[in-house]
């Protein structure tokens, strides 16, 4: 049994006097302890939505959440409101995209960290002044005693981030989300902050599911990756397999938009045409057939299941009628 | 529904965006304000008066409640005494140092205008963190009450308050002022409250697990005060006003002994004709300060409004 196991999550937005809106229809994945899972998408595809359920932060009002996700053998979307509370920021923690709007600009960053620690082990104020000092060092913030009693404004976008991981790896959860942790910081804080994720997972043997719209995010640091397309997993592969052979045409798509070093000079990237808006409706065939240089007749007619890769072995998942055909000699090797 | 109602909800969302950007916008919009006439004149005033007021007792060359120019009182001639050596605005109608009682007089229109704010604000405090933090049908009822009372004037409302004290003194006054303010702050804050409920630290706050009480003191409360900031020098100017008019109707103290502008302004009427200078002095005091205070609030408001930002 995984730590996490997600099935069949879905999602549902209803508004009065709108038409419902599924934002996650039917996703399922696992997490395992110490291991990295990538939810990999363009914006819009449901990757935050889907985090919101699992941690129960979602509305109550206007809000259909169905399917499962059971936390260490425990249901997660029966839970009270309370028990809930209790396990948030203990054994679930998360990591947001914009470190200065997720810190209380009032208080000061010494307290933010002791408040979580506070709540959850029951210790004094002073106790957990301690605590947050040695949590700050740890996550790599120089002079910890004085920045405890400065405010998020006087900190660089770099060490916000490394201050509200401390605060999420405050209680040592078992399972961390990170929602696009590094979408808001300068692109040489985003290696660093990626590189310190990556170690205190390891070090503490922590699941780790990894939001972002980013591949190269992706390629350094999960083991195993969920391509999501209007709310669905269309394409889940290891990391190597998936950078090696994308298979889905989404995939192969985002892979072809991301710059890539050995890309002959001069060469233009190719990004997915069209966009999320164009959707159809996956009851209709394939979400994506609208934007898909492999659509075929039947993409608009029957809905693509989820089924093992006809072709290419491995422990892969794949939702599409005409994949991408695994074209160069490297690729080829993988095949048997 | 008003411009009123508008003009608080308006206030009220700034709570969200201010934040939103950090401490950083609070920064730049003083560094604005700093550079504003506008603000800086209204702000001059405000100072002066609150100087006025703290030391009047030392500025005011006699006692304000004793009639030591009474034998130039003659009331069948209509009399009164007029600028003189050692008294250079003169008594008013029963002979006191007319200059002494201006200048106490601060003191009166100092403490009513603070006392009516705290006391507004304190109430609207509780309801509108009331209704924010606990929404459903505490909000609702809340809201319909405060509504209600913001549909109807405020002076009339302050005044109908006032009348309704058979024996009015200072502290009814400062009620009847202070009732109005309540509707203000509570739809104020209630209006802060709801746009830090939605925000991202709020939200990360929950995703910690941390409880909800903590949430609304800690998270949302502290957040939501700015605009509240804003409003109470709106307020004190409102409330220095309908403290004088009430006082000026007779609903104000009836020890006139202790000066205030606005009861002061109300005695003067009985001679207008014949001595226009005691219904000025006070008018002009009553006058400048609340422009002070509306000039220093209005150019906050505007300060920290991102609309009115280039
Ligand atoms: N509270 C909400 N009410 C209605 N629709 C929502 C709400 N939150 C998100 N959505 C919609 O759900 C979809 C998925 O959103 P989200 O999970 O935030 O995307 P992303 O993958 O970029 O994180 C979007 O189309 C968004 O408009
Ligand atoms: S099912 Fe058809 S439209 Fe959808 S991704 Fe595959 S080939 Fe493209
Ligand atoms: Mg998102």
């Amino acid at each position: 049994m995984a730590l996490l196991e997600v099935r069949d999550l879905s999602v549902v937005f209803k508004r009065k006097g709108e038409e419902p809106f599924t934002a996650v229809d039917g996703v399922s994945f696992d997490v395992e302890p110490g291991q990295t899972v990538g939810l990999v998408g363009e914006s819009g595809c449901g990757k935050s939505v889907t985090s919101m359920a699992i941690m129960g932060l979602l509305a109550k009002r206007g809000v259909k959440v169905s399917g499962s996700a059971k936390f260490d053998g425990t249901e997660l979307l029966t839970l009270s409101d309370k028990q809930m509370r209790d396990r948030r920021g203990q054994e679930l923690g998360m990591v947001f995209q914009d470190p200065l709007s997720s810190l209380n600009p009032v208080i000061s960053i010494g307290l933010q960290v002791a408040e979580v620690i506070e709540r959850h082990r029951g210790l004094s104020r002073k106790e957990a002044s301690v605590q947050a000092a040695e949590l700050l060092d740890k996550v790599g913030i120089p002079d910890p005693k004085r920045r405890l009693s400065e405010y998020p404004h006087q900190l660089s976008g770099g060490m916000r981030q490394r201050a509200l991981i401390a605060i999420a790896l405050a209680c040592r959860p078992r399972l961390l989300i990170a929602d696009e942790p590094t979408t808001a910081l300068d692109v040489t804080i985003q290696a660093q902050i990626l590189a310190l994720l990556a170690e205190l997972v390891k070090e503490t043997d922590t699941a780790l599911i990894m939001i972002t719209h980013d591949l190269g995010v992706v390629a350094g640091l999960c083991d195993e990756v969920n391509v999501l397309y209007g709310g669905r997993v269309v394409e889940r592969a290891g990391r190597h397999d998936l950078f090696r052979v994308p298979r889905h045409p989404y995939t192969h798509g985002l892979l072809a938009s991301i710059p890539r070093l050995d890309a002959p000079r001069g060469e233009r990237l190719s990004p997915i045409r069209g966009s999320v808006a164009d959707n159809i409706p996956w009851t209709q065939g394939c979400a994506f057939a609208p934007r898909c240089p492999n659509a075929i007749d039947t993409c608009v007619e029957v809905t693509p299941a989820m089924e093992p890769d006809p072709v290419v072995a491995g422990e892969r998942l794949l939702r599409c009628h005409n994949p991408v055909e695994p074209a160069d000699r490297v690729e080829q090797e993988i095949l048997t | 529904m008003s411009t009123r109602t508008d003009k608080i909800d308006a206030l009220a969302e700034q709570a969200a965006r201010t934040d939103s950007a950090g401490v950083s916008v609070a920064a730049a919009a003083w560094r604005r304000l700093r550079r504003n006439p506008v603000f800086l004149f209204g702000a001059a005033i405000v100072v002066a008066f609150v100087a006025l007021a703290l030391l009047s007792p030392w500025l005011a060359p006699y006692d304000p409640g004793e009639r030591m120019l009474g034998d130039q009182v003659i009331r069948a001639r209509d009399q009164i005494p007029p600028p003189q050596e050692g008294h250079p605005l003169g008594g008013d109608q029963v002979g006191r140092d007319l200059l002494s009682r201006i200048l106490i007089g601060s003191q009166q229109t100092l403490m009513v205008g603070v006392l009516a704010t705290l006391i507004g604000f304190t109430g609207g405090l509780v309801l509108g963190t009331l209704a924010g933090a606990l929404g459903g049908w505490v909000d609702t009822v809340v809201m319909r009450a405060v509504d209600v009372m913001l549909s109807i004037p405020g002076l009339l409302l302050a005044v109908s308050i006032g009348a309704l004290f058979s024996q009015p003194n200072q502290f009814t006054v400062i009620l009847a002022v202070a009732m109005v303010q309540v509707p203000i702050f509570a739809r104020l804050l209630r209006g802060s409250m709801l746009a830090q409920r939605h925000s991202d630290h709020v939200l990360a706050a929950r995703a910690l697990g941390v409880r909800q009480r903590a949430i609304v003191f800690r998270h949302m409360l502290p957040n939501s005060l700015g605009p509240v900031i804003v409003q109470s020098t709106l307020v004190l100017a409102i409330s220095i006003i309908d403290a004088a008019a009430l006082s000026f109707l007779g609903l104000g103290n009836p020890d006139d002994r202790i000066p205030e502008w606005g009861a002061m302004l109300g005695e003067a009427q009985k001679a207008i004709d014949s001595h226009p200078h005691l219904a000025y002095w006070p008018a002009a005091c009553i006058i400048v300060v609340a422009l002070g205070f509306t000039l220093m609030g209005e150019s906050l408001r505007e300060a920290l409004d991102p609309k009115s930002r280039r």
